[in-house]
């Protein structure tokens, strides 16, 4: 397992494998540092996406891959993210300008917070709707729990819809603060990877997994199913919470329309594509969906394929990716990285690694 | 001492357990044979708490375990390996048996355990680190034992061990569950295999329909006429 201390004249107190994470954190943390400095304001917007697609595939996956609970709700849990964190943040002259149809509520007029308890007590308030929903429809279970859940996210955005004296309605909220940096979104991305790894292999990880495997065996063990699975729920909620919230200070623009079930389904594309039960297929999964979707734009615009040529159809591109699930659905059906994870270990066991002493690490988690 | 009387079971409508009462006597081998559908799995289910019973006692060393929360009941030394063998694929050898310890928060001791248990079934130590999914039945069914004995038992509740299971596994599986009494360990074994069962049990029950026929010891009921034209399959 450990392939002893690297012997640089005298001995560090690290493990091959230790130092390989140290300089890998080292080289992230510079290219970050480079591509903020260099990147033009579309590429960042892409960028930026991609930590914050990170985030939704990851607390997607925690419920439907490692604790094998099909939930098609994550589309809620954002909005109710996203809206509270941009209600909270506006500054009151915006909520004049917003709200022409009816005036917001008083209690909510004059309120103005920064952006990090916003986004905490939008990501506190979505756990704790997915604790509420978890305690009420986890009895449920494989079909049953996904229609129970898709309902749930659609009730959300149909509240949504019509608070108009709490959520503007279907104008939606315009002209929110940019909080959401590439510093925002890939901090919050790059602590929630970390913090999801450590719960994955922490004992109530195990149970997670327990769970999926075998829900009666994990329980004769002693395993408090029930409450395994409200607290996967709501932690899950919790983090798509925060990713509404850093969306909605992405996009600066939010309306119910947006939440719609199709935005779950686009998350779940990418759990499935990545691995279904891996962080690290999560992570390079939402990466390359996020680059792919704005890469393939040009399939939406006039093609000329030779023997036939189109004037431009709109969301082409998600024929693309469409077409793309159905050939991983038939022939991979694990997805990119089945249930497995990034470790410096497998790396040297498929030659990509020197099997002693450190060369050069390549960036990455 | 396990003590069960009177215990109950519904299923909606059907009246799977009809009061039944047995006693597990310390370090004997208890063994319930019976049809299908004759409610054995339901009394161990509803021993560990699984299946809620809906009256009756469950009495453990004077404890009243009757309702007790799972995880409170294999706390107090009770554990079930279910029925067809249920390991958790997709999880190694190492992690399966650690779940066994779920219960549990000793850590040198849970590894103390570990190595008592790859010195039982060496198997499992060469390989430690592979998925459970990937093994045969018969090991699998060794995993599923390791896993319960992790929760290191007092009373060991094996729910058909056997069943499926090749020969030579079966033969095997036997002769663990006499090493694993030999230990100290009281075992309580539902078979369909009433032979195999009845020569290794101290005491065994019949039971039909949902209630107790009649028991005596294993050697007795191997003898007894009603057994051997109902289980052993002789004239």
């Amino acid at each position: 397992m450990n392939p002893g201390l690297i012997n640089t004249g005298k001995k560090l107190p690290m493990s091959r494998n230790q130092m390989l994470t140290f300089a890998a954190a080292c080289i992230g943390l510079a290219l970050l540092f480079v591509f903020d400095a260099t990147f033009d304001s579309f590429t960042m917007q892409i960028f930026k996406l991609c930590a914050i697609n990170i985030i939704l595939a990851l607390s997607l996956n925690l419920i439907n891959g490692f604790t094998g609970l099909f939930s098609l709700g994550h589309a809620g849990f954002m909005a109710v993210g996203a809206y509270t964190c941009a209600i909270l943040t506006m500054s009151p002259e915006q909520k004049e300008v917003n709200y022409v149809l009816q005036p917001i509520v008083p209690w909510l007029a004059h309120v103005q917070l920064p952006f990090l308890p916003g986004l905490l007590i939008g990501g506190f308030l979505a756990g704790f709707i997915g604790w509420l929903l978890g305690v009420i429809s986890l009895r449920l279970r494989d079909d049953y729990l996904a229609i129970a859940t898709l309902g749930f996210s659609e009730i959300i955005r149909v509240l949504l819809t019509n608070a108009q004296t709490v959520t503007n309605g279907a104008l939606g909220l315009k002209g929110l603060p940019r909080f959401t940096t590439m510093w925002w979104a890939w901090g919050s991305a790059i602590l929630i990877t970390v913090f999801l790894v450590f719960l994955i292999k922490s004992s109530y990880g195990r149970a997670f997994k327990s769970i999926r495997d075998n829900e009666i065996a994990a329980e004769s063990m002693g395993v408090d199913v029930f409450g395994m699975k409200v607290l996967s729920f709501t932690i899950s909620s919790f983090l798509a919470g925060i990713a509404g919230g850093l969306l909605a200070h992405y996009l600066t623009t939010i309306d119910p329309k947006q939440f719609i079930f199709l935005k779950t389904f686009d998350i779940l594309l990418i759990v499935v594509l990545g691995g279904v039960g891996s962080i690290t297929g999560s992570v390079i999964a939402a990466i390359a969906v996020t680059i792919s979707m704005e890469a393939l734009r040009f399939l939406d615009g006039p093609l000329n394929l030779g023997f036939v040529a189109t004037t431009g159809i709109p969301g082409l591109r998600m024929v693309f990716f469409s077409a793309l699930l159905m050939v991983v659905v038939i022939y991979r059906q694990q997805g990119l990285m089945g249930k497995a994870e990034f470790s410096w270990d497998a790396l040297a066991r498929i030659g990509l690694l020197p099997r002693r002493g450190p060369k050069s690490g390549k960036g990455g988690r | 001492m396990l003590s069960i009387k009177n215990l109950s079971v519904h299923y909606g409508g059907i009246h799977a357990l009809r009061g039944i009462s047995l006693d597990v006597p310390a370090g004997k081998i208890v063994t319930l044979i019976g049809a299908n559908g004759a409610g054995k799995s339901t009394t161990l289910n509803s021993i560990i708490g699984l299946v809620k019973a809906g009256s009756g006692s469950v009495n453990w060393n004077g404890r009243d375990l009757f309702g007790a929360r799972t995880k409170t009941i294999v706390e107090s030394g009770i554990v079930l390996v279910p029925e067809g063998r249920r390991v958790f694929p997709n999880l190694t050898v190492d992690e399966n048996l650690t779940l066994g310890a779920y219960a549990r928060n000793n850590r040198t001791e849970i590894e103390e355990d570990r190595q008592r248990i790859f010195g039982l079934f060496p198997r499992l130590k060469e390989r430690h680190k592979q998925k459970a999914g990937t093994f045969s039945g018969g090991e699998q069914q060794m995993l599923a034992v390791g896993r319960a004995l992790m929760s290191k038992p007092t009373v060991l509740m094996m729910d058909e061990p056997s069943l499926g299971l090749s020969p030579i596994f079966v033969g095997m599986i036997f002769d663990i569950i006499r090493e694993i009494n030999a230990t100290g360990v009281t075992v309580l074994l539902v078979e369909q295999n009433a032979k195999a069962a009845l020569s290794v049990a101290d005491t065994g029950y019949v039971m039909e329909t949902g209630t107790i026929s009649f028991s005596g010891s294993g050697k007795e009921l191997l003898a007894d006429d009603r057994v051997r034209r109902a289980y052993l399959g002789e004239t």
